[in-house]
């Protein structure tokens, strides 16, 4: 499924060039610890967290991940912002917390037959 | 949602469980940091987290929630399993991931703490 | 429940012994619990606290936690020895974090613990001096 049309039924907004929102998402994976989602996360995975650090950019790139929503209406950091743009990875934000945002994107996921 | 209906949607291993399975679980927090469980939680909610150590039982003792849920079937240590019995905290594993275990009990209509 | 008298304590909190993390405030809690404070106070006194611990705990090498129960009132002080912050108004800002990796690992470091006192207390002040020590009182009314 497309990252786009995930953004629009979610209204997450994205923060990043939008060109970003035509990439696929494989699956989902909520965390918070860098370690955990270093280990856990699948590729092409969009990743739900409340962590705004610049090291999401990182782990996001090592992990091949599609794109990253930061929940409970946090702003990431100014070099985690320019990390972002430099390396390419969709930055998108919401005011839900990751319990609401998790439970929304399951049920989208699961109608189009896509596990996190 | 009801005790027994968590578990079974979770398929989860209980390790310390000292409540009534029919005892009514109003909301949910999915979160492996600390400070935003003792921020937007209620009492009375089941907490989510991969952070399978002490730290998320003397958190949620602190802010009054009731059950705990260890996602992707990590087993704590037993400081972590006494101090949630000590504290007569339901603790579970499920061996589901943090999203998958959100998106079933979202989708039997649990929902998050209000703000 | 009405308190008659007052109540007045401490604890010694030792920075880095995150095995020990939160058992200050775990044991206040009892005391406030004991004493007959409502519920939902007991908890909102209990959440500052335990944040306040855990900045002892991850940022100070040493500090002391002190209570004082009165029947108008329950305050806080905890007061460490620590390197003190440079920018107090940068500091509560919500998600602003100095915390290292490791401690992002224990599940802290979410940015959250400063803004979370100053929510949860009726009267929140911080005092802090670079080199010296922070200093943080809370007041919640009863
Ligand atoms: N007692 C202290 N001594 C020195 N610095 C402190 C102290 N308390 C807070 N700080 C500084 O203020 C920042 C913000 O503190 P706050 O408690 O709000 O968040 P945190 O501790 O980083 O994360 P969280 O509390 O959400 O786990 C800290 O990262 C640290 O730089
Ligand atoms: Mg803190």
């Amino acid at each position: 499924m497309k990252l786009k049309e995930i953004a629009e039924i979610l209204s997450l907004r994205p923060l990043t060039p939008v060109e970003g929102l035509e990439r696929e998402v494989s699956g989902a994976y909520v965390g918070d610890l860098l370690s955990d989602v270093m280990a856990n996360a699948g590729e092409g995975n969009l990743w739900i967290t409340l962590q705004t650090h610049v090291n999401i950019v990182a782990v996001a790139v090592f992990k091949n991940l599609s794109a990253i929503v930061i929940v409970n209406g946090r702003m990431p950091d100014s070099d985690t912002m320019d990390k972002a743009v430099s390396e390419d990875i969709p930055i998108l934000l919401t005011g839900k917390s990751a319990f609401e945002t998790a439970g929304k994107l399951y049920q989208i996921l699961n109608a189009q037959n896509l596990q996190g | 949602m009801r005790l027994k209906e968590i578990i079974r949607l979770l398929d989860a291993v209980i390790i310390t469980n000292s409540r009534d399975y029919e005892a009514e679980i109003e909301w949910a927090c999915a979160t492996d940091l600390m400070s935003d469980v003792l921020y937007y939680s209620r009492g009375n909610s089941v907490l989510i987290t991969g952070l399978a150590k002490q730290q998320a039982i003397r958190t949620s003792d602190i802010a009054d929630i009731k059950v705990v849920v260890f996602t992707r079937g990590k087993e704590p240590d037993t400081h972590t399993i006494e101090l949630a019995r000590k504290k007569k905290i339901t603790l579970l594993i499920t061996p589901y991931s943090m999203f998958t275990a959100c998106g079933k009990l979202y989708e039997r209509g649990l929902r998050c703490c209000p703000e | 429940m009405k308190i008659d008298k007052t109540y007045e304590g401490n604890f010694h909190i030792v920075g880095g012994d995150f095995s020990r993390a939160g058992e200050a405030s775990t044991e206040l809690k009892t005391i406030l619990l004991n004493v007959g404070i409502e519920d939902e106070i007991v908890r909102r006194v209990a959440i500052a606290t335990f944040e306040a611990e855990m900045n002892i705990m991850i940022y100070a090498t040493a500090g002391i936690l002190r209570y004082i129960i009165s029947p108008e009132e329950i305050r806080i002080i905890a007061e460490d020895m620590g390197p003190g912050i440079e920018d107090i108004e940068l500091a509560m800002q919500e998600g602003y974090s100095t915390a290292p990796d490791w401690v992002r690992e224990m599940g802290w470091g979410a940015g959250m613990g400063l803004p979370n006192m100053k929510k949860n207390a009726d009267i929140f002040r911080i005092d802090s001096v670079v080199g010296e020590g922070t200093t943080v009182e809370m007041i919640i009314k009863l």
